[in-house]
């Protein structure tokens, strides 16, 4: 466990500011949420962490380690690992092979040309417990492509938990998944809390509420305000922002 | 916690993957395949039998980045050429040794295909089509030019390769059984290659790259690997195509021939492996027979070809996209 | 050694001039369409044979020329409807798959044609001869005349694509292929326009080339490779880098070919120097290509890597 610390990071395209001087402090073990309308960033914010974007100034640091220059790959490394809004997986393999995939990622020894890897006892022991932490050991060997959409949800969040992250950065891990499925998913979700250095970007407000031990709020890539839920939830110029669009704040 | 006891491979796998089950088929035809020829009096067939195989590799080879990696690659005849000025140059040398002749045209592909393999990495889609198809063309054109070895014109072979001094590529027919356990043998290699962690990495970079990113690999050098693997095994292709012949020219390396290669491989199956053993099977006969047909084969062939992509309901890599074998590209 | 060094450098220049003309369809057909067309050379070699037989008909390279125009438009056409607008969607593996059926196909049916002994095309009589340039150096005046035609193509492509609607389209879907769908505009019309242009241009070459060369079939292979390299160098989808690319690559292969031996002979012994620099001046294109690419990896003018 780590913390991750932002510091005006800037990124734009064209005359677009995505993200607008943005500076966030995410202290070891902490839930933090970021919450905001649609089209306010969230999801390029959570790219210039993971290094799938680079960011234009600012920077982004693990524990005191700036990592704004590394790869996406260098990051995951250091113990940064991200799920992605729309369900990113491997189609073609099985939950099974998808994420013991990342263990091996994360063991760090793929030039093995040899050994025959769906007979690894390790990899498979490690990917079966991370299945079952994000609630799908069940359908461990089920092709991707065939699972539905919660599962994906959950399959996203066990391959990132496979790669033993210090941090971990959820976008939207709950898109999309319906009602009592949702709570199951947030009961799973409440048991890593505390584990890992978390950064959550999610929609569902009860969920938020529910999980977070901070939230920040960002608003055409700015951030307008930081605190617990509950300063948040009261907040007037968040309910400014919020007015008429996500009823749940209100 | 049920999970600790559940088994960690699929319960219901079958202990053959259809892969090797199809492959074990064609091989023990192929083995079959010299007595039948003999038995019809037809001793002829053992020779473009031993075609066959060489061209079954360099298929199987091909498979193994365009199948596996998604890399369409259209300059591989370059190393089927490798190889077989392999055996050209050591034989002026001397060096009849087919182990010998391996390493040579092992050694030389890789370093081609290290250095060409990284520049074409750097990019995706059309332009690593076209560039790889570039640098196939500038290894016909070295070997056009290069005198030494009959140039345009190509070089005889005195003789057949040796192995560790014994005359065992002496008859056709200890061509084609030696051939047929190069094939075996680069099969079991390969298969072990798909199934490994480097080849799952492979596969996985095939099936989502930015994915494979966001688990801590970097693609780059997993597919150079395989690229390079990939050219070294075409290249033993061509050390069996040359001893074949008896002739080596550039004609073996002419972007017809990278197409051909191509064309083996989505015949057979894109990504299995065997299938591509197969497809160089249907392509060559195709080929033998059209040939007796008509002289204007070719014709008849780009016909065939044509009408195969526009008529199968998505093309052919719709067909395997449907039964789950190939990702589209993009 | 200057002479020898203009004239080759005017070579160069007509070359590259032809080079452009092929590649500034293959360019836009890739940009645009993101089609890979291995075929785009037997256009080439079309246009060759097609000027040959008409030329023949009437006795004029004029009349020939005219008739062939059209004629490339029939041929784009035909193979845009019956084969390419069915490839737009499809994966890259298809279109290679179907293009080289078709490079296939257009080769042998050439055979079947036209025979397999090369044919010649008559110059036109008022560009027959040479002039004095420099010195007692003489240059053929028709391959001044390609140069001229071919610069004028250039430019009127350049104005096309700066200054018309239809330019302004191929720019935007050539950089990006959804804005244009979104403009409304018909993108099969305007695919198919893009494919023709290309094909009367490679034919265009092919036919300016004939009375100069051997109209065989073999001519649209080394002339397709080469071509790649240039769209490659310039960068897809860049008429500009078609331009450079084209002419970049055509002088290093001229010049290459009788500087480098020469070259060489400052540091080797003079059989060397000529073995080596046989063996190297065919490949100094593709060294070409792989240092830009190393470079630039989406060539000189290029937007997607």
């Amino acid at each position: 466990m780590t913390s991750l610390t932002v510091t005006n990071l800037c990124k734009s395209f064209g005359a677009l500011k995505v993200t607008d001087d943005v500076s966030l402090s995410v202290e070891p073990g902490e839930l933090h949420a970021i919450i905001g309308p649609n089209g306010a960033g969230k999801t390029t914010l959570i790219s210039q962490l993971s290094g799938q974007l680079h960011c234009d100034s600012g920077s982004v640091a693990i524990g005191d380690r700036d990592i704004s220059r590394l790869t996406m790959p260098e990051r995951v490394k250091l113990g940064l690992a991200r799920s992605f809004q729309i369900t990113s997986v491997l189609p073609g393999f099985t939950a099974l092979e998808n994420v013991a995939l990342a263990v091996q990622a994360r063991e760090g020894s793929s030039f093995r040309f040899f050994g025959k890897v769906a007979d690894e006892a390790r990899l498979n022991e490690a990917a079966m417990t991370a299945l079952s932490e994000a609630g799908l050991d069940r359908r461990a060997h089920v092709l991707a492509r065939s699972l539905s959409h919660g599962e994906h949800r959950r399959l996203e969040l066990a391959i990132a938990l496979a790669t033993q992250p210090k941090i971990l950065l959820l976008d939207e891990p709950l898109a999309g998944v319906g009602g009592g499925d949702a709570e199951g998913f947030v009961a799973n979700l409440q048991k890593l809390k505390g584990r890992f250095t978390i950064v959550l970007i999610e929609h569902d407000m009860d969920a938020v509420f529910a999980l977070a031990d901070r939230v920040s709020v960002l608003v055409y890539g700015s951030i307008i305000a930081t605190g617990t839920p509950e300063a948040v939830r009261n907040d007037p110029e968040v309910r400014a922002a919020y007015l008429g669009e996500e009823e749940e704040l209100v | 916690m049920t999970y600790m006891t559940a088994s960690a491979t699929h319960p219901d796998r079958p202990v053959l993957s259809g892969r090797v089950k199809a492959a074990l088929v064609l091989f023990i035809l192929f083995a079959l395949m010299p007595p039948l020829a003999s038995a019809l009096n037809d001793p002829f067939y053992v020779l473009i039998g031993t075609r066959i195989l060489a061209y079954a590799i360099a298929a199987m080879a091909l498979d193994l980045i365009l199948g596996y990696g998604a890399m369409v690659s259209f300059g591989h005849a370059a190393y089927l050429g490798f190889g077989a000025y392999a055996v050209a140059i050591l034989q002026s040398y001397g060096v009849n040794d087919l182990i010998l002749q391996i390493l040579f045209a092992v050694a030389i592909s890789a370093i081609f295909a290290v250095v060409t393999g990284a520049i074409s990495l750097r990019t995706r889609g059309v332009y690593f089509i076209m560039i790889t198809l570039a640098f196939g063309q500038m290894a016909f054109f070295f070997f056009i030019s290069f005198s030494a070895y009959g140039g345009d014109d190509g070089v005889a072979l005195a003789q057949r390769s040796t192995v560790l001094g014994m005359d065992l590529l002496g008859t056709d027919y200890g061509l084609y059984y030696v051939s047929l356990a190069l094939l075996i043998a680069l099969f079991a290699l390969c298969h072990r290659i798909v199934g490994s962690r480097f080849g799952r990495v492979l596969t996985g970079i095939r099936e989502n790259p930015t994915r494979i990113e966001a688990i801590g690999f970097s693609p780059f050098r997993y597919q150079l690997i395989a690229f390079v693997i990939s050219g070294c095994i075409t290249a033993i292709a061509g050390v069996v195509l040359a001893n074949q012949a008896q002739f080596v020219s550039p004609a073996f390396m002419s972007w017809h021939k990278s197409g051909e290669l191509i064309v083996m491989v989505v015949l057979g199956g894109v990504g299995n492996l065997a299938g591509p053993i197969a497809g160089a099977v249907a392509a060559l006969l195709l080929e033998e027979w059209l040939d007796a047909l008509s002289e204007h084969w070719k014709l008849y062939f780009g016909i065939f070809l044509v009408l195969m992509v526009l008529f199968s309901p998505h093309g052919i890599t719709g067909l395997l996209k449907k039964m789950g074998i190939v990702r589209g590209q993009q | 050694m200057m002479n020898l060094f203009v004239l080759q450098l005017l070579n160069g220049v007509q070359l590259g001039v032809l080079l452009f003309l092929i590649a500034a369809g293959l360019t836009l057909v890739f940009g645009i369409m993101d089609v890979i067309n291995l075929a785009h050379g037997v256009l080439y070699m079309v246009g060759a044979y097609l000027i040959a037989t008409f030329a023949a008909a009437t006795g004029s390279f004029w009349w020939g020329l005219l008739l062939t125009l059209p004629a490339a438009v029939v041929v784009g056409l035909v193979i845009e409807f019956v084969v390419m607008r069915r490839l737009y969607a499809r994966s890259h593996l298809d279109q290679v798959l179907a293009t080289f059926g078709l490079v296939m196909i257009a080769n042998e049916a050439v055979k079947m044609i036209w025979g397999t002994s090369p044919l010649s095309v008559p110059m036109p009589e008022i560009f027959s001869g040479s002039v004095p340039l420099m010195g007692p150096l003489k240059y053929p005046v028709y391959r001044i005349a390609i140069i001229v035609a071919g610069l004028a193509v250039a430019l009127g492509l350049f104005i096309m694509v700066n200054y018309t609607r239809v330019g302004m389209l191929l720019r935007a879907g050539a950089t990006n292929r959804d804005t244009v769908s979104a403009l409304g505009v018909d993108i099969n019309r305007l695919f198919a326009i893009v494919f023709t242009l290309g094909a009367v241009l490679a034919c265009l070459a092919g036919a300016l080339v004939a009375p100069i060369l051997s109209v065989d079939t073999g001519m649209g292979e080394s002339v397709l490779i080469l071509t790649f390299v240039v769209v490659v160098i310039g960068g897809i989808g860049s008429i500009k880098g078609a331009f450079l690319g084209a002419l970049l690559v055509a002088i290093v292969d001229t010049l290459g070919g009788v500087f480098g031996p020469i070259l060489l002979r400052s540091v080797l012994d003079p059989s060397a120097a000529g073995q080596v620099g046989r063996v190297l001046a065919p490949m100094l294109v593709y060294i070409l290509m792989a240092v830009i690419l190393f470079a630039k990896p989406a060539g000189l003018f290029g937007r997607r890597a």
